[in-house]
């Protein structure tokens, strides 16, 4: 025999309200709708703000005393284990895509390249902030050197690390691939990046959110469009939990 | 006992009914109220979901997991708490485990109701636009009609803090104007409208730009206002403790006010000024 208390009720018709909501917005129209927030978003950031304005750039007494590493500790691949065990000595970059000259660059080639540091506030999606200060290679000075064509309208970052054999790749516009402070980071707080902070390289795009910052860069890939690239929405967690691929909010 | 009607009452419509029926909300007021009441909730649905990702609310610009919070909900085990500057509250139930959920806040007050920080995201900051555009024109409108100086200004006698006070005192005892009196917003109702309109709506919206990396690149002068981007998200949770305080005490009094009267102004305009004496 079934006693239906209220509570029993409560919690019943509370779920079936619930689960009416959630039936509306995962509804193909609500998600259009909402998607004319998402491009308004992007348009208006892109429409009303410096493209070129600096994220703030703060002091080493403001730095985080802990800053929290988050997403990938450590790829452990065989593959990485291999290039953390050489200390990345057989490690390259690969630049191309829609380039000109598309090449590779070890690490100390990278660390000798002109170098940009800066401390910044990192965002994460979830809410929380850290600063710290990195070291790097200008992306857009990369990019030059590639001669990248006029015709490529986003840069992609393939990374080492797999989240449930799915690789993370990241992607930002040109506007953001060209800003000053966009850099492909060696160096965190004035040490060699960690693993769990994305050694050798990871990418700093400091006017958009954690998950753009991809670690363990491994390749860069300027393209003309995002389809048919993994999951065809410019990153992993966008492709995997519906992220804005625009991280800028 | 008999009101006196005004000059511009409708023969028939005073006549018949000793307490007049007047035409209270303008149209422009009764349309931003609804869409208000609906991305308002939208808002505060979406956004206690996002709260849920992380927890804890910091001072300054940075704060995360090995950082001190002022605020925290949590839970341990299937106990939930509120942490607020080292005073615990025991919240299991309501807040940081309800629902068989180990959330900060419930699935039933949350948009979508499971856990997803993406989709509350997109409903949030797509919402946000109808926020803000709406309250744009409801402000413009408030200027060029006259509406905000008009009906929400405070009068010179109502500025008194001994009239004030005496409004206070009539409210806690639940004596609401009648008659004539009611015609117009009573000096508490002011003072409450003003505040969603001139601070909550400003502030939840300069707050939640602050939390955008963008804009704080673009406007830096964001993290100067609010002391950083981590006291900016605090103080935007608190303008939505504020609305929701705000919710709860406006739909008593609509409730205490007389309900049937009080939805009938808001979606037709016409409100019957209560009689006065009445028993």
């Amino acid at each position: 025999m079934t006693l239906i208390t209220r509570r029993n009720a409560l919690v019943g018709g509370a779920g079936l309200l619930l689960a009416g909501c959630d039936q509306i917005i995962a509804s193909p129209t609500t998600q259009s709708l909402l998607k004319i927030g998402e491009d308004a978003s992007y348009g208006a950031a892109r429409a009303v703000t410096d493209r070129n304005a600096l994220a703030r750039e703060f002091t080493r007494a403001e730095m985080s005393p802990v800053f929290r590493a988050n997403g990938t500790l450590n790829p452990g691949t065989a593959e990485y284990n291999a290039m953390v065990a050489s200390n990345f000595a057989d490690w390259q970059l690969r630049v191309d895509g829609m380039v000109a000259k598309p090449f590779t660059m070890g690490l100390a080639q990278l660390k000798a390249a002109p170098a940009r540091t800066q401390i910044t506030r990192h965002d994460c999606v979830e809410g929380w902030s850290a600063i710290g200060e990195w070291t790097g290679v200008p992306l857009g000075l990369l990019l030059r050197r590639a001669n990248v064509s006029s015709n490529a309208r986003y840069v992609v970052f393939h990374c080492a690390d797999l989240y449930s054999g799915t690789p993370y790749y990241e992607s930002v516009d040109m506007i953001d691939a060209f800003h000053p402070q966009s850099i492909l980071a060696h160096h965190m707080n004035g040490q060699p990046l960690t693993v769990n902070h994305g050694a050798p390289l990871r990418l700093r795009v400091e006017r958009q959110l954690g998950y753009k910052q991809a670690k363990y860069v491994m390749r860069i890939e300027a393209v003309a469009s995002l389809d048919g690239i993994h999951g065809g929405k410019g990153g992993f967690w966008e492709d995997h939990s519906g992220y804005q691929w625009f991280a800028g909010i | 006992m008999a009101s006196i009607p005004a000059a511009d009452m409708i023969p028939e419509v005073i006549a018949p009914s000793p307490s007049p029926m007047i035409y209270r909300t303008k149209l422009p007021v009764r349309i931003w109220h609804w869409i208000n009441a609906f991305s308002i909730f939208v808002m505060l649905m979406s956004g206690m979901m996002i709260f849920n990702a992380h927890p804890h609310l910091y001072w300054g610009h940075f704060g995360a997991n090995f950082d001190q919070p002022w605020l925290t909900i949590g839970n341990r085990g299937h106990a939930g708490y509120l942490w607020i500057a080292g005073l615990e509250v025991p919240t299991t139930g309501v807040l940081g485990y309800a629902m068989d959920t180990m959330r900060a806040f419930p699935p039933l007050v949350t948009l979508p109701g499971s856990y997803n920080l993406a989709g509350a995201r997109q409903i949030h900051f797509a919402v946000a636009w109808m926020l803000g555009i709406s309250g744009t024109a409801f402000f413009i409108y408030g200027i060029i009609s006259g509406h905000l100086r008009r009906d929400l200004g405070l009068k010179r006698e109502e500025r008194s803090i001994a009239h004030l006070w005496h409004d206070i005192k009539e409210h806690a005892q639940l004596r609401f104007p009648k008659g004539e009196a009611a015609r117009a917003y009573n000096p508490i109702q002011k003072i409450a409208y003003i505040g969603v309109i001139f601070v909550l709506i400003p502030v939840v919206i300069l707050t939640g730009l602050t939390m955008s990396p963008t804009m704080d690149a673009a406007w830096p002068w964001l993290t100067e206002v609010f002391g950083g981007r981590q006291s900016a998200r605090s103080i935007h949770f608190l303008c939505a403790a504020g609305f929701a305080g705000f919710i709860v005490i406006h739909l008593l009094m609509v409730v205490l006010a007389g309900p049937i009267n009080e939805m009938r102004s808001m979606v037709t305009g016409w409100y019957r000024l209560p009689k006065e004496n009445a028993k």
